[in-house]
């Protein structure tokens, strides 16, 4: 029999078995390169936002009658409105409005849609069928009619800068989208042994709810977050341009389509083409990263 | 009676005063007349309105005592319509008119006296349920007399210098005695009058109809067929000019509507311009710390360049023409000199914002921040919203604009829920009482938005509003206004600019400083 010696090296390492996991950033650029171009935009978004006071160039609402209709120049990069106020800079400062807007009431309206939904499907039974009924009223208003009904009753009550009741009034239409996707994915969930065993174990609902069924909806909850955050700029910049939103002289892309601007549109238009391609890039940017997200998130689609 | 003023109304010379384009060509008899309107009339009466909205399509198919007639670039004047001849009481108690012989109602029954005493009845005493939106204006005429079928005597309790204008005022359409007896409400259901128009029909939403009255007093008048009034969204008019919808809409553009239309009808169009007797305001709410103090109040006005801002808003805006409290041009306005050195009207902003800063110091005002509530129309609220709050900003005050629709807006100025509040004033006529009205003290007058109390804007009101004479009426105006525009407790922005656009076809329609007036359409036609 020979005999066989073990040296350290002589035996296949573990790491040599079992292939090396790819960095999950390198591996999003390389399966997701639109998400991650969305992801750029929507950072270069951010970095705007928060730092729009050395961004730019001119104070947003200041008025400057010498400037009044500037074409683009070195000056003013977008050129000016009406008032002589600098169209980057209001773009630039837009992007707070419509950041702010659109994350906060995506955020409400997808956490409270979730919490909601997973109640749904959990409990079931007669709470189910008077949610799912109140949700599919919900659904039938088209989401603008909705937002416009809401602001309308509720009026304005701005809160460090930020109307509350427009974020109000743009997450609640996200609300019952939100509902159904979690109760879905709850009544699949809640199957599980292991909400079994958490019942067994003696778990209360809302501890079981909160600590094993919310947790494991995470990823449909953060796509659909994503998403609606473009559909919010979208309803905000409508909302706005309509005359319900943001009021003059707060710069929001919206706004600046709206009211005169229009009567612009031969002499000057600058004022109207700026505004809506920051809201087309960023509403594209959101939904290419949303959907990369998902494809991402979700295994059966990354396979 | 004692007469020391007789102005005798001779019809016909009054009539030959006619536009310079009635002048230049003689007036063609035929068509129909299309004009937008850009708003729903809410009542058909034209005491219970106050709104161009019903008068526009309503007035032609009335009369007045009294009307105004010229063009306000040239001369506008007080002329007879029903009346023939007038006569003011030295005391300014007694106003006698003679009325015109041989005028009929649409319906056919001759106009008398009585029908001039039954429609100041209506408008001084209501009936219960009868809306008479004026009243105060009148509420000095203690009595009306007919001594005959074609003379009405007014008797007063004390002068009022606006009487003559309020004889005037396109609101006191002349309604029919008998059919106010059969029914009081009569004209809410169908407008009938001895205007030069007959109603034809009315459809909600849509358009107004009127036919030419044959039988109208002025011979040969009026010169139209017909009109036909649309009801349309402010957006519509230049639209549906390009588009040979409307031949005009009466109230007045903006300047960029008036570019697009000259623009795109090129010599099919032309445009009238000229001051309004309509201005944009601010009011702070008195009732609020620290716009109880009038330092703070005097800082705010002062730190607005309404002198720069005047001809580049006026350019994207109606707003135009920096004044006092009366409209710049009038035989009221104050005089740039006397202007120049109230708070707000400095010649020299740089200096004026400095002191403005003082100010706010002295009454102990850090990092104020002022919520302004405006309207959510666009024009020209919009812009003056947009302009003031760029200018507080100049010494340091932050503004958050708030543009409410038209019933959040009146219920926050009701419940005092404003810093500081965006308003305006729309006048059918320059006339301090009517201009003043808003500033004299809260408890004295409804409209009064800031809640001040000044007994001696009160004083200087009452005086100026029985002081006949005027020239001393003059004196006690100024005194007013100096006195109102030192307190603060609002601060004018801008009186506005009058656009009309025409279809170059319409000829004889006059300008006047009030969309109010001027609309009864007999002496307008068509080109064609």
């Amino acid at each position: 029999m020979a005999n066989i010696s073990i040296t350290p090296g002589s035996i296949a390492r573990p790491a040599d078995a079992i292939p090396k996991r790819p960095n999950p950033v390198w591996l999003f650029i390389r399966t997701q390169p639109l998400g991650f171009a969305g992801l750029i935009v929507i950072l270069a978004y951010l970095a705007a936002a928060v730092g729009a006071q050395w961004i730019a160039p001119y104070d947003p609402e200041a008025i400057d009658f010498t400037a009044m209709l500037t074409p683009p120049n070195s000056e003013h990069l977008l050129g000016t409105d009406q008032f002589g106020r600098d169209v980057f800079s209001r773009i630039v400062y837009g992007a707070r409005t419509a950041l702010a807007v659109g994350i906060l009431s995506s955020l409400f309206g997808c956490t409270l849609g979730a919490i909601i939904g997973a109640a749904s499907g959990y409990w079931g039974g007669r709470i189910d069928t008077m949610i799912q009924r109140v949700v599919d009223v919900m659904l039938s208003f088209p989401i603008i009619v909705l937002a416009m009904v809401v602001v309308a009753v509720l009026g304005k009550r701005p809160l460090l800068g930020v109307d509350m009741n427009l974020v109000a009034a743009i997450a609640l239409p996200f609300i019952p989208k939100m509902t159904r996707i979690a109760r879905s994915s709850t009544l699949s969930i809640a199957q599980m042994p292991y909400i079994d065993a958490a019942r067994a174990a003696g778990y209360g609902d809302g501890r079981i709810i909160m600590r094993h069924i919310l947790p494991n909806i995470v990823a449909p909850y953060l796509i659909m977050t994503t998403a609606f955050i473009a559909q919010a700029i979208l309803l905000e910049a409508s909302l706005s341009f309509l005359g319900l939103g943001v009021t003059e002289p707060t710069p929001a892309w919206g706004l600046m389509l709206s009211g005169a601007s229009a009567d612009f549109y031969k002499s000057a238009p600058w004022m109207i083409l700026f505004p809506g391609l920051a809201i087309t890039l960023a509403v594209f940017a959101f939904n290419m990263f949303g959907d990369s997200l998902r494809d991402w998130l979700d295994p059966k689609m990354r396979s | 009676m004692n007469s020391s003023m007789k102005f005798a109304l001779a019809v016909g010379l009054v009539f030959g005063v006619a536009s310079p384009a009635a002048h230049a060509q003689a007036p063609k008899k035929g068509g129909v007349l299309n004009f937008a309107v850009v708003a729903e009339p809410p009542t058909y009466d034209c005491h219970a309105t106050t709104t161009f909205a019903t008068l526009h399509p309503v007035r032609p198919h009335y009369s007045g005592l009294l009307k105004f007639k010229g063009d306000v670039n040239s001369k506008i004047e007080l002329v007879g319509d029903l009346a023939e001849s007038f006569e003011q009481s030295k005391d300014g108690l007694t106003y006698t008119f003679k009325l015109r012989r041989n005028v009929k109602f649409h319906d056919g029954t001759p106009f008398t006296a009585a029908d001039i005493k039954a429609t100041y009845e209506r408008i001084v005493n209501p009936q219960a349920g009868i809306l008479s939106a004026r009243k105060a204006l009148h509420e000095n005429i203690t009595a009306i007399e007919t001594p005959d079928d074609f003379t009405a005597v007014f008797k007063l309790n004390v002068p009022n210098a606006s009487m003559l204008n309020n004889f005037a005022s396109p609101f006191n359409c002349v309604y029919s005695a008998k059919k106010l007896m059969e029914d009081q409400r009569y004209p809410e259901k169908a407008p009938m009058g001895t205007g030069p128009f007959v109603y034809v029909d009315y459809v909600k939403g849509a358009t107004w109809e009127a036919k030419r009255f044959d039988q109208y007093f002025e011979a040969g008048r009026p010169y139209l067929d017909g009109y036909k009034a649309f009801f349309v969204k402010a957006n519509s008019v230049v639209p549906g000019m390009q588009g040979g919808q409307f031949d005009a809409e009466f109230r007045g553009r903006t300047p960029k509507e008036r570019d697009q239309l000259v623009d795109a009808m090129k010599d099919n169009v032309t445009v009238q311009e000229g001051p309004w007797t309509t201005s944009v305001l601010l009011t702070f709410n008195t009732k609020r710390k620290p716009f109880d103090d009038v330092r703070v109040r005097q800082a705010l006005t002062m730190a607005v360049d309404r002198r720069a801002g005047a001809v580049p808003l006026s350019k994207i805006s109606m707003l135009k023409f920096v004044g006092g409290l009366t409209r710049p041009g009038s035989e009221w306005a104050l005089p740039d000199d006397e202007l120049n050195k109230l708070p707000g009207y400095g010649t020299d902003i740089a200096k004026s914002r400095e002191e403005a800063k003082k100010l706010l110091a002295a009454a102990g005002v850090t990092n104020l921040k002022i919520k302004l509530v405006n309207r959510n129309i666009a024009e020209p609220y919009t812009p003056a919203g947009i302009f003031v709050v760029s200018e507080w900003k100049k010494i340091g005050v932050e503004a958050e604009h708030l543009q409410l629709e038209n019933k959040s807006y009146f219920d926050a100025q009701a419940s005092g829920e404003f810093d500081a509040t965006v308003e305006f004033i729309s006048d059918f006529v320059d006339d301090p009482s009517l201009q003043f009205v808003k500033f004299i003290s809260a408890k004295k007058s409804p409209v009064n938005v800031s809640g001040s109390e000044d007994a001696e804007l009160d004083k200087l009101f009452d005086a100026q509003a029985a002081t006949i004479d005027p020239v001393e009426r003059r004196k006690l105006t100024q005194a007013f206004e100096k006195r109102a525009i030192t307190q603060s407790y609002s601060m004018m922005l801008y009186w506005w600019q009058r656009i009309v656009v025409l279809n170059k076809k319409v000829k004889g329609w006059e300008l006047h400083a009030s969309h109010f007036t001027g609309q009864d359409l007999a002496g307008v036609w068509l080109d064609q």
